[in-house]
């Protein structure tokens, strides 16, 4: 549901950079979106469709990176692959927590003309 | 700086390649070739690099709230929870019984209605309505808005209760010291399971309507199972707030939460 307060604030900061730089329109807006983030990426693109028209960026192609979850395990000092937020270390099987990727809600990058 | 060619642009007259021409448009040599005077290349698209969250302007107005709240020297609550876990029960009942010890003030923000600040005015605790309109969530500015209107120097402990939802509360950071989550007993064991950010997110979980339990066929070994689970970091509690039960013990870690405010 706060997808679109999430992409209301993406293009503002892509409109506000594109001003900034002294571009007239955004062409291409890019976004890292981890899977752990609590954000559906349908969601993101519906409300992207909404909130974009009428700014800079109403004629912009919207890219979505999705970020797969990454745990820390402490025993082995190393990331493992994981699905959640607790997860079981594939090497030692001790339980971690601490998920270094997965959360991401980002704006990577903004192509202005 | 010409960014093709390093060559300055100027305006004025230029003498280029053998011949010379006024700069009334984009247009350079870089050599002796041959060539017509057409317009020079529409500047392609330009890519900027932000980096930046997406929640960057809410979580630097929840530093900025924090901040404020710890020289108030208030302990802050982000209650959250499904609609209709007990949220409204939890806190009227924590205020009366923490009346003679403890002040507190509440921050209530609801899509509509301002039925559950009514109820708690009625218990003469001082609350703010937010009402939200379409918003599912509270954020860090909405609060600061919210906590100017509440005289915060006559309270100790700042109670938010955000709108009932578990989906997106969990990513506003609103200033708060500790994020409690409610599982009511009539909810189901796998709460925690289907809304892992914002169990995984909670400092606190609280076991609701501790006292509906056996109606509900609550299988209470299994959602503490559940819990620490997800949200393994957290202080568990189990209470009715309707009862009583299980009440003394969340009011004394809320105590020792708030001293350790104070000596900060």
């Amino acid at each position: 549901m706060h997808e679109v307060a999430i992409m209301t604030e993406a293009v503002q900061m892509a409109v506000e950079t594109a001003r900034a730089s002294g571009a007239k329109r955004v062409s291409a807006l890019r976004l890292r979106i981890g899977q752990l983030s609590g954000t559906v990426p349908e969601a993101l693109q519906f409300a992207w469709d909404v909130v974009r028209s009428g700014t800079m960026a109403e004629n912009a192609r919207l890219e979505i990176e999705s970020v797969a979850p990454i745990c820390w395990c402490a025993t082995c000092q190393a990331e493992f692959e994981c699905q959640d937020f607790l997860n079981e270390c594939p090497r030692c099987h001790n339980w971690s927590g601490d998920l270094r990727h997965g959360r991401e809600l980002d704006i990577v990058s903004v192509e202005v003309n | 700086m010409c960014k093709e060619c390093g060559c300055e642009l100027g305006g004025g007259e230029v003498k280029l390649g053998g011949h010379s021409h006024a700069h009334g448009h984009e247009h350079h040599h870089h050599g002796d070739h041959a060539h017509g005077h057409i317009p020079g290349p529409v500047p392609g698209p330009l890519t900027l690099n932000l980096s930046r969250s997406l929640m960057e302007k809410n979580n630097r107005l929840a530093e900025r709230n924090r901040g404020f709240f710890r020289a108030k020297r208030l302990l802050v609550l982000n209650v959250v929870s499904s609609p209709g876990s007990g949220k409204t029960t939890f806190i009227r009942e924590t205020a009366v019984q923490l009346a003679g010890k403890l002040r507190l003030g509440v921050i209530v923000g609801d899509l509509a209605t301002d039925n559950d600040a009514a109820q708690l005015r009625t218990a003469g605790i001082p609350v703010i309505q937010i009402t939200t309109g379409t918003v599912c969530h509270l954020d860090a500015d909405m609060v600061a808005k919210a906590a100017a209107q509440l005289e915060l120097d006559k309270l100790d402990v700042l109670v938010i209760e955000n709108v009932g939802n578990l989906v997106c509360p969990a990513d506003y950071d609103l200033g708060e010291d500790l994020r409690v989550v409610l599982l009511s007993t009539t909810e189901g064991e796998d709460k925690p399971f289907k809304y892992p950010p914002m169990f995984h997110s909670a400092n606190v979980a609280i076991v609701t309507k501790s006292d509906l339990a056996v109606a509900a066929g609550f299988n209470r070994e299994q959602a503490l199972s559940n819990l620490s689970r997800v949200s393994h970091h957290a202080e568990v509690f189990e209470l009715s707030a309707k009862t009583g039960a299980g009440m003394t013990g969340w009011l004394d870690y809320l105590a020792v939460q708030r001293a350790a405010v104070t000596n900060q």
